[in-house]
């Protein structure tokens, strides 16, 4: 079949909407959790923090302007149906997109050349945006996660392989202390993301995917559940606070993903989403009409 | 903890009232500059093109829109502006306040020892701004006076902004050596110690 080039416009008006609206509306497991978390903050700065962070939300939206002035890196988690209709498309819409986007939302601009050290000026570098991709057999829709990556919100991420003495703690370990350090600089509270695996870029990778899935959701191994609530319970008790001010509490949840691991090594990975998590899913169709999962009851 | 309404410039008498904790509303001239105007003025030796005796410098890089038209004098409005992390500075920060007088210094999270010190010898302050509410600091933005450096780019440049009331600004270290972010992290330290004491005996998978 040949190139459709109406189907790249297509998608990248929707995509470019998509991201639009991502940049000033935080999905809606994010912003329930932020309401219960504020219910028990009511001490200290923590009250007064919440209530701008509030005040923030409800004029992003009443504007139509990105709730941050750091719209991040944009990244994409694309899980393509091999049987979705318009496969050489979605790469160039997805650029497409980031650019219109760019103008429209408008987005900060965020792409800096490494080596010639320049900032591109549409947020489209080199392997800008990041698309990350994973096939899905016997689909034909498109799941597209869309994630700004903010600076403040990036520094805490960290890989590091483990020798498997060190075990489970070694992780807690390195989890947080990064959490008391670079982490009260990252807004909480933060979501934070874990990867385990065999090597250090597998579990990097599972950690910012972990972050991709709902807040308050569970891994589905049972061990790995209790361990993201533990992690929870335990950042929970140093009480980080909004801001890193002090408060009750620290973190928005603790999400894990793991790969088998080699019988030698211990990988651990770290990626953090501050509490403006600007990340957003979508589900197109063949036809382009869409479930913008994420935000429920949007229309873009 | 007690707040205060001041207005640029500010004066020494004022920056002594406050102390760490307190919150402050600002009115009056703020100037952004992060990482590349600290370099120019500290490492590169040039003088700020903006006055800053009396006024405050935020640590932030904007997103700034042009309202003006083709062939007008640029005009632009404040999209989004909101702190960034304040940390990056703390290598220049002292000498920067040395050189230019500012008072006031906004930013996101704690400073270091060397800034801390800074605020002490020019009887200045560092202040936190909520991190990621851009919007709101946007509005209480009404005006931006001009840009200076403009070749940095859009977030490196210096925006001349006027504000009202722009804040809450929690203090974090004050002109007497006392520092709020670095205290919370002897705290979380402490704590973090006793959490992962807590963990012991439940990450046991491997035996
Ligand atoms: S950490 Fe997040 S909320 Fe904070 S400034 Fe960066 S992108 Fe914005």
């Amino acid at each position: 079949m040949s190139y459709d080039k109406a189907a790249e416009e297509r998608l990248s008006e929707l995509v470019s909407a998509f991201i639009c609206h991502a940049s000033g509306h935080l999905p809606d497991d994010v912003r329930k959790r932020l309401s219960e978390m504020a219910e028990v903050e009511n001490e200290g700065f923590a009250p007064e923090i919440y209530n701008v962070m509030k005040k923030n939300m409800e004029m992003a939206d009443k504007l139509g302007r990105p709730s941050c002035q750091d719209t991040g890196i944009p990244q994409f988690f694309a899980r393509v149906g091999t049987k979705f209709p318009f496969l050489d498309e979605i790469e160039p819409a997805l650029i497409d997109a980031v650019k219109k986007a760019t103008e429209r939302a408008p987005l900060r601009h965020n792409a800096v050349e490494v080596f010639d050290e320049y900032n591109t000026g549409n947020n489209i570098g080199h392997k800008v945006p990041w698309i990350d991709w994973e096939l899905v057999q016997d689909s034909d829709q498109l799941e597209l996660y869309f994630y700004m990556a903010g600076g403040g919100c990036s520094l805490p991420g960290m890989a590091k392989v483990l020798m498997p003495l060190e075990g489970y703690e070694g992780i807690a370990k390195a989890v947080f202390d990064q959490m008391t350090t670079y982490g009260v600089n990252a807004c909480p509270p933060c979501l934070v993301g874990i990867g385990i695996a065999g090597s250090a870029e597998v579990a990097a990778k599972l950690s910012k995917k972990a972050l991709l899935r709902p807040v308050g959701s569970h891994n589905e191994n049972p061990k790995a559940a209790q361990m993201e609530k533990d992690f929870e319970e335990g950042l929970n008790s140093i009480g980080l606070g909004p801001g890193g001010f002090g408060g009750k509490l620290s973190v928005m949840g603790v999400n894990i993903e793991q790969a088998a691991r080699h019988p030698a090594t211990l990988a651990m990975g770290l990626s953090t989403a501050c509490w403006a998590h600007r990340r957003a899913g979508i589900r197109i169709s063949p036809d382009f009409t869409y479930d913008f999962f994420t935000h429920k009851g949007v229309t873009l | 903890m007690s707040t205060f309404y001041f207005t640029t410039p500010v004066s020494d008498e004022d920056i002594r009232k406050v102390h760490i904790g307190d919150v402050i509303y600002l009115t009056g001239d703020i100037t952004t500059g992060r990482d590349d105007v600290h370099i120019r003025v500290v490492n590169g030796g040039k003088d700020s093109p903006v006055d800053l005796k009396g006024k405050a410098i935020f640590h932030a890089g904007p997103i700034m829109k042009k309202i003006s038209a083709e062939g007008e004098p640029d005009k632009y409005k404040v999209i989004s502006v909101g702190p960034t992390t304040s940390m990056r500075m703390e290598k220049a920060e002292a000498e920067f306040l040395k050189a230019t007088g500012t008072k006031i210094i906004i930013g996101k999270g704690g400073m270091g020892p060397k800034t801390t010190q800074g605020c002490v010898d020019n009887c200045a302050i560092h202040t936190i701004f909520p991190g990621g509410c851009a919007v709101v600091a946007a509005e209480e933005c009404v005006d931006v006076e001009g840009v200076e450096w403009l070749d940095l780019g859009m977030p490196e440049a210096m925006w001349k902004l006027k504000a009202e009331n722009f804040g809450p600004l929690i203090v974090s270290i004050d002109s007497y050596g006392n520092n709020l972010i670095e205290n919370n992290k002897v705290e979380f330290q402490s704590k973090k110690e006793a959490a992962l004491e807590g963990l012991k005996g439940k990450l046991d998978f491997m035996h």
